[in-house]
């Protein structure tokens, strides 16, 4: 059977297919969709972790234990796996071992483009990456192959116009992997340095096999055509590539690391240029050239943003591209109804300095919330904000961090800011689910990936053990609540945590909530400056979209003159 | 055939895509489709990309490829009009959501329909009709139904294929759109 699939949901097939036991991930934007497809698999244990690192963790364990198994997560998230890649890589594997990780050339929905070929180049484990559905399905299932034979994690690398793309896969059969035999082995699994220095030189062993072998994986792939030019190229690129340049000889890569270079170079005396077409960093590139294969490359592409069938158009051939009409942009924004609203319209009007964090809360930085002073990454709300308060004592600023984000790597810096005692005020904004990525379930959430019932988190017992002075729990709904104890906890000089508790508007609506209505609006602007989307100013005047408005009531609190009802 | 199709996070761009898709599919061509989840969708500008025909190599559409531009909001119209192909065409919603700048005050709503040729429907208003502003997006299938001779009967079923919820409503927001153009 056939069927229109997205690439996440066809990884999630190949690694059913394949034999896989056990998945473990922590949901990221362009990765998230696959754990989810896992997770309706009985045959599967899929969970979410609380971060990265305890996923990758958990997938080493169980293929030491002799099962299959597959790591999902963005990009950023193998910044956070790298600590057990590192030397996964040198343990190597029992049960095959795939890490799915998800690239964000253009961040549609990242901080940063980072490219993660080079953790296969550091870490000397092989990367794979499919350039559509298909082969992504057939891709985890080689991943895994080429895991047993070489003893290796192996990369599947995805880029968001693969992990988001849909296309027709062939829907087959679970092939039931036997475990494999668990023997203790401690010079292979216990790395001590004495062990190590034995399995460094496995790797490098390992890694001089796979780069004489992928010159003759099927994966890697010749199609001639014109001569005057060859474009080496792997994904998503591909595709595009095949679309602007019909005629032009291609490499196709299935193995981005290691690169089968000698066969490339073999391309290349074939075609009268060669021409190298990657997203983010000249990763092939700058191998091809150290091996003295002359190539052109970012010269003509940049490292920043996605490459399109246009950029290759205009870049290649010289065609100009379309231009822009110059309209206001539109950015996303916190929904209707938000919970999050009101704590940052109040720490907008105390002029807090906010140290934020990664998820939807990171849109109070948009007008004219504009509360927000700095993200970085998952976590840094804590260690930043600790950081700022040391080096400015006075500051009146805050650490606002999600729920699902503070299991994920807060706790940490609690700890650190406790232990420190830098006397900061923690805002755990917690929303009873891991929403920018499409509510997933969490250790605070009471469920698991599966939907069954698991023990909840309690972020209160966690945060007093952690050693703060006082935990105190409001409804984000109540404006003048959450400022009361806000003001409270920044003039105590101790560590202080408020959670406000509130499910995220789009799982669970406000009960018997009616659209509100503004009546003889006087101008004054103050509910415009919540930015909700529902509220809109004509002809000088405040007016509410009863279409969008879901009765939250925040505009009715900051109104000055009562103007606003059901 | 390349269709992008704009809109406003929330309006379900995605949800249309797949109907587009398994209307694709059910006539036998081959389809891709590109999208994007997260962020964007939070009420943002988004894009989803359709792509049928004998043979697809990429699922995003580019600028200067688009045989039609289906917008679910004007603004959003004008924004990636230059995705239009020579001979391509705009369908879209006539109805604005103007974006948060434009909402505060601090930023003027283009008059789209004096700067873009387009075919202009007035989704909100027939979803809004057909019982719910959710199903702006069945309206403009409708009206691409017509638009493009697609064949009626075979979207329907994509429709049923696709949709789960609601089917009746959406289904007349599918007539409602048809007999618009």
């Amino acid at each position: 059977m056939k069927e229109l699939m997205l690439t996440n949901q066809a990884i999630a097939l190949g690694a059913w297919e394949a034999g896989v036991r056990v998945v473990s991930s922590y949901p990221g934007t362009p990765s998230t969709e696959i754990t989810e497809n896992t997770a309706k698999y009985r045959e599967i244990h899929s969970e979410w972790a609380p971060n990265e690192k305890v996923a990758l963790e958990v997938g080493i364990g169980a293929s030491m234990a002799g099962a299959r198994a597959m790591v999902c997560m963005k990009h950023v998230g193998l910044n956070v796996a790298a600590d057990p890649l590192f030397t996964a890589a040198y343990t190597g594997v029992n049960g095959g071992l795939v890490i799915v990780v998800a690239d964000d050339p253009g961040m549609h929905s990242s901080q940063n483009e980072q490219d993660s070929r080079f953790y296969a180049r550091s870490a000397h484990v092989p990367m794979v990456e499919p350039a559509d559905s298909a082969e992504a399905a057939e891709y985890v299932a080689w991943a895994l192959d080429l895991s047993e034979a070489y003893d290796t994690p192996v990369i599947l690398r995805t880029t968001t116009r693969i992990a988001h793309a849909q296309s027709v896969v062939e829907i087959g059969e679970r092939k039931e992997v036997p475990l494999k035999e668990y023997k203790k082995d401690a010079p292979k699994y216990t790395m001590l340095p004495a062990h190590a220095k034995g399995r460094h030189l496995v790797v490098e062993a390992r890694e001089n096999r796979l780069k004489a072998d992928c010159l003759s994986f099927p994966q890697n792939r010749v199609e001639m055509r014109d001569a005057s030019v060859g474009v080496v190229c792997a994904g998503a690129i591909y595709q595009h590539v095949r679309e602007a340049m019909p005629t032009a000889s291609v490499f196709k890569l299935g193995m981005v690391y290691p690169l089968p270079i000698a066969a490339i170079g073999e391309f290349a005396k074939q075609v009268d240029k060669l021409l190298v077409v990657e997203e983010l960093e000249p990763f092939i590139e700058n191998q091809l050239k150290a091996n003295g294969i002359p190539c052109v490359g970012k010269e003509l592409f940049g490292l920043q943003g996605e490459i399109t069938v246009a950029t290759i158009k205009q870049k290649v051939l010289g065609e100009a591209a379309p231009v822009a009409a110059k309209v206001p942009a539109r950015p996303p924004l916190l929904c209707a109804g938000c919970p999050h609203r009101g704590v940052y319209y109040v720490l907008h009007k105390l002029h807090c300095v906010v140290n934020s964090d990664i998820g939807c809360y990171t849109l109070g930085a948009l007008a004219p919330l504009s509360a927000v002073d700095s993200v970085v990454c998952m976590g840094a709300s804590l260690g930043m904000a600790h950081g700022f308060k040391y080096a400015r004592p006075d500051a009146n600023n805050v650490a606002v961090i999600g729920d699902s984000t503070f299991v994920h790597s807060g706790i940490t810096g609690l700890i650190n800011a406790v232990y420190n005692q830098s006397g900061i005020t923690l805002i755990i904004l917690d929303n009873r689910t891991t929403g920018m990525t499409g509510h997933q379930d969490h250790p605070a959430t009471g469920k698991t990936c599966m939907g069954d019932a698991a023990p909840r988190l309690d972020l209160e017992r966690l945060c007093l053990a952690c050693g703060v002075a006082k935990v105190d729990v409001v409804d984000p709904y109540d404006m003048q609540a959450f400022e009361t104890v806000l003001k409270d906890a920044l003039a105590d000089s101790k560590e202080r945590v408020i959670i406000t508790r509130r499910a995220c508007i789009m799982k669970e609506r406000v009960k018997d909530a009616k659209p509100l209505v503004v009546k003889d609006c006087r101008g004054c602007g103050k509910c415009l400056g919540l930015g909700c989307p529902a509220i809109v100013k004509r002809d000088g005047k405040a007016v509410i979209d009863g279409t969008q408005c879901l009765g939250c009531n925040l505009c009715r609190e900051v109104c000055p003159f009562g103007c606003i009802g059901e | 055939m390349n269709i992008l199709i704009v809109g406003v996070g929330g309006q379900g761009t995605l949800l249309a895509a797949k109907v587009l898709g398994e209307y694709a599919t059910l006539m036998g061509l081959e389809v891709k489709l590109s999208e994007v989840h997260g962020m964007s969708q939070r009420g943002g500008s988004v894009v989803t990309h359709v792509r049928y025909g004998e043979e697809i190599h990429t699922p995003v559409i580019w600028e200067g490829g688009a045989d039609v531009v289906l917008a679910f909001e004007p603004l959003e119209a004008l924004r990636y009009a230059h995705f239009l192909a020579a001979g391509g065409r705009v369908l879209t919603n006539s109805t604005p959501l103007p974006p948060m700048s434009v909402a505060t005050g601090l930023a003027t709503y283009p008059d789209v329909q004096a700067s873009l040729d387009a075919t202009y429907v007035p989704a909100t208003d027939l979803a809004l009709r057909a019982g719910s502003i959710k199903c702006v997006n069945m309206v403009m299938l409708g009206a691409l139904t017509k638009l493009l001779g697609l064949d009626y009967d075979v979207m329907k079923k994509a429709i049923l294929g696709v949709v789960k919820k609601a089917l009746d409503l959406n289904l007349e927001a599918v007539r409602l759109g048809y007999e618009a153009l």
